[in-house]
């Protein structure tokens, strides 16, 4: 132990300390831009520049594996995911700006600023004088082989499990975005229903058949009642009510 | 440097992930700051692997990574369709459950 200890990394090389706090900076401040972008398409980007910062650390850390899949996956697949999504709901669906819960948003901050103090600080106490062992004995055969070796041995039960995830989530998201059309109605149909109503033609228009040719004057149908379908639509009620008392529209 | 202050960058990445999760109200943004705190997430894992010298915390990063995919297709697709029947990507509009 004590060997191992002593072989161990206590402080990085020159170069991962400056990859380090150059790109974390850019992290953290595209991290803080996804947050406070007004656009979804500008959050995206903000995140697609966090996820390479990401990748580059993995491969700086000896995970060139995870480095690879980072950017192939999440940087590639996902985020263009999340692109399509975006451009077919609309890009112009920004943040309403009503706060619905008082206060929410401050309260938000201030237990974010709290929040990251119950992390960073412990953490910060916690690691200090710590050393890491490094991944130079567990990548011997390589970091593919290494990882390949532990899925198919210690974790092959989670990783079938995996695998079946992945099958119910390409199928779930088949079903939630498959839309049953009605069928069309066929011109037959649309023939029948437009003959076989009540109004074998098109609707009398006003005056038709009756002893004014006002506008207000309905329409009196084959059988001799008037029919309230024949006055304009833009009738105020009050005119309506009118003719109503004077000619006694029944339907 | 310490390797392990890559865990405190990772803390705050996952800080932001958090108060973007409360401050946004659209959401695929909202999903966004979701997606932010599980590659913080991964990047402690990555780093304990380090510092442990052993392979499991990047298998578990391999996991982690993994399930957000599928975590992704499902989620965008509830948006899609909550989109589609209420016209709106807010959630605040997504309240029939409430009352």
């Amino acid at each position: 132990m004590t060997t191992v200890l002593a072989q161990g990394i206590t402080h990085t090389t020159g170069w991962e300390s400056a990859i380090f706090y150059v790109l974390g900076t850019i992290a953290v401040l595209a991290a803080l831009g996804l947050v406070l972008a007004r656009s979804a398409i500008h959050c995206a980007l903000m995140l697609v520049v966090v996820q390479f910062c990401l990748a580059v650390f993995y491969f700086v850390q000896d995970a060139p594996f995870l480095g690879a899949v980072q950017i192939i996956v999440y940087a590639g697949a996902i985020m263009v995911l999340f692109l399509f999504v975006i451009m077919l709901i609309g890009i112009d669906s920004s943040d309403s700006l009503v706060e619905v819960l008082r206060g929410q948003r401050v309260a938000a901050v201030v237990l974010g600023f709290g929040f990251a103090g119950l992390i960073v600080f412990p953490t910060g106490s916690a690691i200090a004088g710590t050393t890491a062992v490094g991944l130079d004995s567990a990548n011997g055969v390589g970091n593919v082989q290494g990882i390949a070796r532990l899925l198919f041995t210690n974790y092959v039960f989670a990783f079938e499990i995996v695998s079946a995830l992945l099958i119910i989530a390409a199928v779930g998201a088949m079903v939630l975005g498959h839309r049953e059309r009605a069928p069309r109605p066929t011109q037959r149909e649309l023939s029948e229903q437009r003959i076989a109503g009540e109004h074998p033609s098109a609707w009398t228009g006003p005056g038709v058949y009756a002893d004014h040719d006002a506008v207000d004057s309905p329409a009196l149908l084959p059988d001799g009642s008037p029919t309230r379908a024949s006055l304009p639509e833009n009738m105020s009620q009050d005119d309506i009510i009118d003719v109503i008392e004077r000619v006694g529209i029944e339907k | 440097m310490n390797p392990a202050n890559y865990l405190l960058l990772s803390g705050v990445l996952f800080t932001i992930g958090t108060v973007g999760v409360l401050l946004r109200r659209n959401a695929i943004v909202v999903f966004m700051s979701v997606e932010l705190m599980l590659n913080a997430v991964n990047l402690s894992l990555v780093t304990f692997s380090r510092l442990k010298g052993t392979l499991d915390g990047q298998v578990i990063a391999f996991f982690v990574m993994v399930v957000a995919a599928a975590e992704v297709v499902v989620g965008l697709a509830i948006i899609v369709t909550i989109f589609r029947t209420r016209r709106s990507a807010s959630v605040d509009d997504a309240n029939l459950l409430k009352y």
